[in-house]
């Protein structure tokens, strides 16, 4: 059986192993698509649409599209720039992020996407909802006004830690993270240690006192755009890749 | 929590074998019980099923039939579709709110009557229309309006408020409901009289690959919007690996506009049947699923005893028609209010008893659909088409249609027209000649497809319906020279906002963005460059959004922008100074004045 | 400084600024440009400011920096006299790009937060129980709204402050003609 697939990003040609999505696959070429609900090892959910790319001429999210051979992907071209720029824009005037205030802020995937985008000021009007914030647990706080639904925490805390501490309610506008209790996460087995607290992408799960440990200037996208890491993957497949003719 | 609740509760459950896989059932059994799923209600349903309570929460509160807190014993739903607007819906709603002393939404003090307003409920050629509890109620006037709850206070009793009786089926003692077939032109192949039995005993002569390639020869494709070759996804569901196999139909019918699946169901579930039956032979399923809008909730006992009736008539069940090796049954699925759930993966999400999200694709259904196992959902009318291929021969149903769109199509006709139903017409009929059978009053647009479809002017009228120009799932809504078609899509936006399951980011923050939009283009809040930014993100939400919902919720404002430019140009103008039109500063502190006791802001 | 900002030196370029719903925090951060302050007043002249304290413009400005969004009328007032008077206006800081600290009351309603600023509050006493009200006082808006919802802004520098590094880059380019365009280092939201 033939275990290697040939396809193309933006022209380059990427070998991928079957089974992999076009964003697995661009990770290990040292491709960085941009991607916000994706998490590595986990479901994949494809839910945010900031990893849109075109597949043969068709959108489609880069992290549930499987690879196959000869699949011509467009990736960074103006277009689809664009089409992210314009989510992650939605994004923030969907919640209520105060970045000036919040903990996660240098290492907040959400964030660390709009400066690599160079958004200064999203184009759309803040909407305000308004959001709960639950701080009963003793060690945890989930602020859902900085939520982004992306169910990273959702995924991680079912299929991981084994617990499913968090779902989604209500529908369209309305839909929110909630807890596996009538009301509260104190109400649920959610531990400090939990997997599921470690991959919120934005400041909405937080550990209680430890934040803003690190100063200003060595958090995670202070210096380096974020996708920094994967573009220098540089063992990887672009180094040996041949540009196509178009 | 009482224990009565808890052994009632658990009682419901056990019902369904305690299977989570049917939360959407025992959902409905709480609902209608009790007037709500409550809080403990959830509790309880997690400890017998073995879901989590979150995921018990997920699903109830998903769906616009339930509710997490009490509703009135009378529920009374008024359809604020388009054509209902359009015929006197805010009149009545007002009516209604009057009489009962509530807004839109609440319930009264007494616990009688909650009154909320709902997505079109399939009955816009008779609009506007409500649904009380499960009855429909059609053409309401502001009397009765009063009326109804008059009497309701009386007797709570929605069925008895039905005094005459619409036509055909809708007659029978298990319908027993004032609603009208409105069939008009309707001659040629689905509304035929038939034998029962004929087609199925046709399919049952020949080997399921042979029905297949029928369907293939007949060119039939699917007539629940995507319009995919129905033969090719059947070979595919055949063909996946996986056991058992299953076949849906997909009777949720949800595309503002459309009531045509609503009449076959009324008048030909035999043949809906027929086909469904057929169709599992055809892909090796033995159980069928019929997947049954809410709305259309008032025709369940009718169709539960006519699959009775084919069960005793050997047309279902083991051996069908004495042919050893078909087992098959039917059973049906109660949607319960989410126009998302039309759409095939999120109908499978919902037969599995989770909220409606669509899933990812692939994998498709054929190859992992309900329960991960290969799945072919069909609609209504594909299904008809499908008993009809068996009983006429694929190469007379070819004889209607054209090459690319074989076979007729049912039309859903509403809004300004004086003939308003259903009409069957070959592929390749113009619009102009549906706008002259429903003689339209003067039209000068027309919703092909439903808010998901286009909307089109009179430069479009000599188009062809078929899947290859005018391509639609059977809803026309018709507006002569008086509406205002930036309301039109200011409605249609609203009801995408209301019904986007809210998974993906562009659906459903950018129809709230759109929506909100349009509403600024109406109130003259919007300059010139506000209309492209607008365009541009109707364009990213269309390309971006992970389902056909999404993908389509900007058609309203992306085909008027095509088609009906100068209603927006006429609306715009640029700001002076460099001041931004949607800003209104006396609109911004009237909160801040009442406070001060400055009512007019000065 | 020219005398008076009446343009004695010709045709120096005229800055504006300004701090709306703001905490002059925008501000400190121009004057922590540190000693090249000394070369923008070189080549420029402060018009109304706070730094030179003018009230009124004096001409048409280049440049208007907006610190801070509008919560209230005033705001409004300035923002759009602003907008008049500046041919580019940049809203500098959170607060004039996204609403900042003062949005926090948006998702509470005008009546509650005045409650709790002047009734309610655990630290308030007012035997009165009133919202004070006095036809001086500027009416608060609904909500607090960034620069961009009211009236048209050309560039953006959002952080809360922008760092003085920003702000340099920014007005220089500005007063060479050229369109800002941030670096990655730059652009921060905190
Ligand atoms: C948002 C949405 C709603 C839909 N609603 C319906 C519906 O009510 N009925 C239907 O048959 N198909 C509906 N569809 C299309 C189905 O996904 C699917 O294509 C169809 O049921 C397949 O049957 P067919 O091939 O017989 O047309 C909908 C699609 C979308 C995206
Ligand atoms: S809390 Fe964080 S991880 Fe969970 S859905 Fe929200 S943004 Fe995603
Ligand atoms: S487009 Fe996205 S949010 Fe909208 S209904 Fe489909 S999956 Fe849900
Ligand atoms: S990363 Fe692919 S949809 Fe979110």
């Amino acid at each position: 059986m033939n275990d290697e697939i040939i396809f193309f990003i933006d022209g380059v040609q990427v070998t991928g192993r079957p089974g992999q999505t076009i964003i697995e696959a661009a990770d290990e070429a040292g491709v960085y698509i941009p991607r916000l609900c994706h998490y590595p090892g986990i479901e994949a959910w494809g839910s945010c649409r900031v990893c849109t790319v075109a597949a043969n001429g068709r959108p489609c999210s880069a992290c549930t599209q499987p690879i196959t051979t000869g699949l011509v992907v467009e990736n960074d071209t103006e277009t689809l720039r664009e089409y992210r720029k314009s989510i992650i824009e939605m994004l923030f005037v969907e919640g209520n992020h105060f970045c000036m205030f919040c903990e996660k802020s240098g290492d907040c995937e959400l964030q660390a996407l709009a400066y690599r985008m160079g958004i200064t000021a999203p184009r759309y009007p803040y909407l305000w909802p308004e959001r709960e914030v639950d701080a009963s647990h003793p060690d945890v706080i989930i602020d859902r006004n900085r939520c982004i639904l992306c169910a990273r925490c959702v995924r991680v805390s079912r299929d991981v830690d084994g617990k499913a501490v968090f779902q989604f309610v209500e529908r369209g506008p309305e839909k929110k993270l909630t807890v596996n209790a009538e009301a509260r996460l104190k109400d649920t087995d959610l531990d400090v240690t939990d997997e599921a607290l470690d991959v919120c992408p934005v400041g909405a799960l937080l550990k209680k006192r430890v934040g803003y440990a690190v100063p200003v200037g060595e958090r995670m996208y202070d210096q380096e755009p974020i996708g920094s890491d994967i573009e220098s993957n540089t063992d990887a497949a672009p180094a040996a890749a041949t540009e196509v003719e178009a | 929590m009482s224990e009565d609740l808890t052994a009632r509760v658990s009682a419901i459950c056990g019902e369904y074998g305690s299977d989570a896989g049917r939360m959407m059932d025992i959902a409905w059994r709480l609902q209608r019980t009790f007037g709500e799923v409550s809080s403990e209600a959830m509790d309880v349903i997690a400890s017998e099923t073995g879901a989590t309570r979150a995921d018990v929460e997920s699903c109830v509160s998903f769906y616009s039939f339930f509710s997490t807190h009490k509703h009135g014993r009378v529920v009374i739903r008024l359809s604020n579709d388009v054509p209902d607007r359009m015929a006197g819906y805010h009149r009545v709603l007002g009516a209604f709110e009057d009489e009962l002393g509530v807004k839109c939404g609440e319930t009264t003090e007494d616990g009688a009557f909650t009154l909320e307003s709902t997505a079109c409920v399939g009955l816009s050629d008779q609009a506007p229309a409500a649904l009380i509890n499960d009855v429909p109620f059609t053409e309401l006037s502001t009397d009765d309006a009063r009326e109804i709850v008059r009497e309701l206070r009386k007797h709570m009793d929605p069925r008895r408020l039905v005094h005459k009786l619409g036509d055909g089926n809708n007659a029978h003692p298990l319908i027993h409901s004032m609603v009208h077939n409105n069939l008009r032109g309707t001659g040629l192949t689905l509304f035929t009289s038939y034998n029962r039995g004929e087609a199925i005993q046709k399919a049952l002569s020949m080997s399921p690959v042979e029905v297949i390639r029928a369907v293939k020869t007949a060119r039939l494709r699917g007539r629940g919007g995507a319009g995919f070759p129905t033969g090719m996804k059947w070979e595919f569901t055949r063909g996946a690996r996986g056991e058992p196999k299953f076949i849906i139909c997909n009777a949720d019918e949800g595309e503002p506009g459309t009531f045509k699946d609503r009449v076959l169901l009324t008048e030909r579930s035999d043949r809906v049947f027929a086909g469904l039956t057929i169709a599992g032979y055809a892909i090796g399923a033995s159980e069928g699923i019929v997947y049954l809008r809410a709305e259309y909730a008032y025709l369940r006992s009718f169709l539960e005893a006519q699959l009775e009736k084919r069960r005793a008539d050997g047309l279902l069940g083991e051996s069908i028609l004495g042919h050893e090796a078909f087992d098959f049954d039917i059973r049906i699925q109660m949607g319960a209010g989410a126009y998302v759930c039309g759409e095939e993966t999120a109908l499978i999400s919902s037969c599995e008893g989770t909220r409606g999200d669509p899933k990812n694709r692939p994998p498709f259904p054929a190859q992992e659909g309900y329960l991960g196992l290969p799945t072919s959902v069909n609609n209504v009318e594909t299904l008809c088409c499908v008993a009809k291929i068996l009983e006429m021969g694929p190469a007379t149903f070819c004889e209607y249609g054209t090459h690319q769109s074989s076979g007729t199509k049912l039309l859903s006709i509403s809004g300004d027209v004086c003939q308003p139903g259903i009409y069957e017409v070959p592929f390749g009929t113009t619009l102009r000649e549906v706008l002259e059978m429903s003689e339209a009053e003067d039209p000068v647009a027309v919703q092909v497809g439903g808010p998901s479809g286009q909307l089109v002017g009179p430069e479009d009228f000599d188009r062809e319906i078929c899947f290859d120009d005018l391509a639609t799932g059977g809803s026309m809504i018709v507006f002569g020279p008086d509406r205002d078609l930036l309301k039109v899509v200011e409605a249609f936006m609203d009801f995408f906002v209301e019904e986007s399951c809210g998974y993906c980011t562009p659906c459903r923050i950018g129809n709230v963005l759109l929506r909100d939009a349009v509403t600024r283009v109406r109130q003259r809040q919007m300059e010139p460059a506000d209309i492209d930014e607008m365009e541009r993100l109707a364009g990213t939400v269309a390309r971006t959004s992970r389902c056909g919902l999404g993908q389509t919720s900007p058609n309203p404002i992306l085909s008027t922008l095509k088609n009906f430019r100068h209603l927006y140009d006429e609306l715009v103008e640029e700001a002076p100074d460099g001041q931004r039109r949607s800003f209104d500063l006396d609109a911004e502190v009237t909160a801040a004045a009442a406070i001060a006791g400055r009512p007019d802001g000065e | 400084m020219s005398e008076n900002g009446k343009g004695t030196v010709a045709a120096k370029p005229r800055v504006a600024t300004t701090s709306l719903a703001g905490c002059f925090g925008c501000h400190m951060s121009i004057l922590d440009i540190d000693e090249r302050i000394l070369d923008l007043v070189e080549i420029i002249d402060f018009d109304k400011s706070p730094i030179n304290d003018f009230k009124v413009f004096q001409e048409q400005c280049v440049v208007g920096l907006i610190e801070g969004g509008c919560c209230n009328e005033e705001n409004v007032h300035v923002l759009r006299d602003f907008r008049k008077k500046c041919d580019i206006l940049v809203s500098v800081g959170d607060c004039a790009t996204m609403g900042g600290i003062p949005a926090l009351r948006n998702t509470i309603p005008l009546e509650e937060c005045l409650r709790e600023a002047y009734v309610d509050g655990p630290t308030v006493h007012n035997p009165s129980g009133e919202i004070p009200v006095d036809e001086d006082i500027p009416l608060l808006l609904n909500k607090v709204f960034p620069a961009h919802e009211v009236v048209k802004i050309d560039y953006y520098l959002p952080g809360c402050p922008p760092s003085a590094d920003a702000l340099w880059a920014a007005l220089s380019a500005l007063l060479s003609d050229e369109p800002v365009e941030l670096p990655y280092s730059l652009i921060k939201y905190d």
